[in-house]
């Protein structure tokens, strides 16, 4: 390959690793895009860098990077990276996984993270639905939706993500799409930099599981994003979602508090 | 700074030995959660660590302990859990990973009364088989059984050695009566103690393949951060750390991560041996249940009854060909274990076709030493 050939991005990516796995039409390309293109923007060291993903679609994402990187079990990547971040704070970590994985199996990890306050940061695709295994419900799923394991539609609630997060701790809480590149990468910078326990939901269309089952075509998926969403500095509690009306994205928190990492280093040097 | 290892000889309970031979061992991160019997240790670990620069961590459940140490394990800590049974069951799947992304790290079970939440302040043996196939799919696994408080001591600390060596999480089985159990221990000069450590790759990055291994069919681990930014995953993998799910390359991977144990048996088994040359009864037994048969041996011995006994400090991997041969010229076989009937299914399969009896103790007590010579004497008769 000539040097003019040579994609801006393939120092940030593992080329041998290419093409990806994801569909046609799917976000998980944009958001993995955006994650390296703001390390290449802020001239971040590859090296300091650890990219954790727990199961599913967006649990690939770990394997594309040319970073340290680790795809763990299902559920598995906060716990993971927290002994990471405890560990090796001299490190950025990062997650990247599904709302799935961290939300649902995961769930339990997520709370406490962001209580703890360990420093990292989360990259949550959104897809409204279990992907990989042929897009069932889960704990993002709109009510009503009709999956393969709700075909008479779902009857459970949802969560608000950015809302439960935000409740549990976590000092950077932020909501955009796939279709609001600039927003997301620019929200994945400030993420790198912050230290404390950052959270970045992108809501990302699954072509091939939600949008082909409620009858979406990608083009459909993508101009709902541009549609039916509002920029807002609201509380994460009013930032409402649903997909089919309005989804209110923003950046919705950005505090300072000591993170787990800067507590215990604090609680040694008064244990000596 | 604190010091270290706390060389002297001190009466304490077996929990708190386990903790200082992790700390004695390198030790740089522990996380559990808290349940009975092994909460000791964390209690102790987080008293000690602080002071030490270790990092200790309450996690809100038993799976996200596991996943933690693999992570710090993949940052270069020396890294450790404790629990029980109930906490085991919980990890497992996580183990699995440890076993498949070759992160060293040490389990331990304070093992108490099953199934489910059975008999929590009390001692039993009954995870025996559960750490060897506990876990999906084909693994082998290294278990060590203390008997004593200096046992907890010594046997962590040879924990994560193996661990170390071999790149694979090493279980500690011992009991609520042994890490509640209050007797001498010696914790011997910093000096004194063999400390092992991963194998670090000499490879600069650019050749650097993770999961390459030579005849030793362990690979040199680098940490998080060192620069050689390998991506490594529970999925099946070819050397380079990345997925594959040919057969070429899980039959390949799968046999070298038991072989690398498997071929190394005769080097990790642990034993010790009571008057086995003549013995025409050998009494096998492990952790709390050897003392008692150590007891009973000797009383035998008394009464002129050729009685012997093997104690096995290392469980797994068993060592299949010492069992048949020690057990060459006896006439019989006892084994005495505290559960229904785990262990003895492999020295019966090691000692086909001589006469095994089994000896189950179930809730607390371990065999009282009359019992196991009850056991020989009936043999003998």
């Amino acid at each position: 390959m000539t040097e003019e050939m040579k994609h801006p991005l393939s120092d940030y990516l593992r080329m041998d690793r290419l093409p990806h796995i994801w569909c046609a039409g799917c976000g998980l390309g944009i958001i993995l895009h955006s994650y390296v293109e703001a390390i290449q923007e802020l001239s971040m060291d590859l090296d300091k860098i650890v990219t954790v993903s727990g199961i599913g679609c967006a649990g690939r994402a770990s394997g594309y990077v040319n970073t340290d990187a680790f795809h763990t079990t299902h559920g598995r990547a906060l716990p993971f990276a927290t002994g990471i971040s405890i560990s090796r704070p001299d490190l950025k970590t990062v997650v990247i996984s599904g709302d799935g994985d961290l939300f649902a199996i995961g769930g339990n990890h997520l709370i406490h993270a962001a209580r703890r306050n360990v420093d990292m940061l989360v990259i949550c695709s959104n897809n409204f639905n279990y992907g990989m295994t042929g897009a069932q419900y889960g704990p993002t799923t709109p009510l009503n939706t009709r999956t393969p394991t709700s075909p008479y539609g779902s009857i459970e609630n949802p969560f608000n993500l950015v809302a439960l997060v935000a409740s549990s701790g976590a000092t950077m809480v932020s909501r955009w799409t796939v279709y609001h590149v600039y927003h997301l990468k620019n929200a994945i910078k400030k993420g790198l930099q912050k230290k404390g326990f950052s959270f970045i939901e992108v809501i990302s269309p699954c072509t091939t599981g939600f949008g082909r089952l409620n009858k979406q075509t990608p083009i459909e998926m993508m101009r709902q994003l541009r549609d039916n969403t509002k920029i807002m500095k609201v509380h994460p509690m009013e930032a409402t979602i649903d997909p089919s009306t309005e989804i209110i994205i923003g950046d919705f928190v950005d505090v300072r508090k000591p993170t787990y990492g800067e507590i215990l280093r604090e609680l040694e040097a008064k244990a000596r | 700074m604190a010091n270290r290892v706390l060389t002297g000889t001190r009466f304490v309970h077996g929990d708190w030995a386990c903790a200082e031979g992790a700390i004695s061992a390198g030790c740089g991160y522990y996380a559990a959660y808290p349940i009975t019997p092994a909460t000791e240790i964390a209690e102790r670990i987080a008293q000690r660590f602080p002071v030490l620069g270790g990092k200790f961590i309450q996690f809100e459940d038993e799976i996200g302990a596991i996943a933690s140490v693999i992570g710090a394990s993949f940052s270069g800590l020396k890294a450790m859990t404790a629990t029980s049974g109930p906490g085991v069951s919980l990890m497992l799947e996580n183990i699995g990973l440890a076993v498949m992304t070759e992160a060293p790290c040490v389990i331990v079970n304070v093992m108490r009364g099953g199934p489910s939440t059975g008999q929590p302040t009390m001692g039993a043996q009954g995870d025996v088989m559960q750490c060897r196939w506990g876990m999906h799919g084909d693994v082998e696994t290294i278990a060590l059984a203390p008997q004593s408080v200096q046992e907890m001591y010594d046997l962590t600390v040879e924990a994560f050695n193996l661990s170390e060596a071999y790149r694979t999480p090493v279980f500690l089985l011992s009991d609520a009566n042994i890490g509640h159990l209050y007797e001498r221990l010696t914790i011997p000069r910093e000096e004194e103690l063999t400390l092992v450590d991963r194998k670090r790759p000499t490879l600069p990055p650019s050749e650097y393949l993770p999961y390459r291994a030579d005849e030793s069919l362990v690979p040199p681990m680098a940490s998080f951060g060192d620069g050689y930014r390998f991506y490594s995953t529970g999925l099946t993998h070819d050397e380079k750390g990345y997925p594959d799910m040919s057969v070429e390359t899980q039959d390949k991977l799968v046999r070298r991560l038991c072989d690398k144990i498997r071929r190394n048996t005769d080097k990790i088994t642990m034993v010790e041996t009571l008057m086995t040359d003549d013995c025409e009864v050998l009494v096998v037994a492990y952790g709390i249940a050897a003392r008692s048969a150590a007891t009973a041996v000797k009383q035998a011995r008394e009464r002129g009854l050729k009685a012997g006994l093997l104690r096995l400090v290392s469980l797994w991997p068993f060592p299949d060909k010492l069992l048949e041969k020690m057990a060459e010229d006896a006439k019989a076989v006892i084994v005495a274990e505290m559960n229904y009937g785990q262990l003895v299914r492999e020295v019966e399969r090691a000692v086909k076709p001589k006469p095994v009896r089994f000896l189950p103790k179930l809730g607390e007590n371990p065999h009282t030493p009359g019992e196991i010579l009850e056991a020989i004497r009936r043999i003998d008769a």
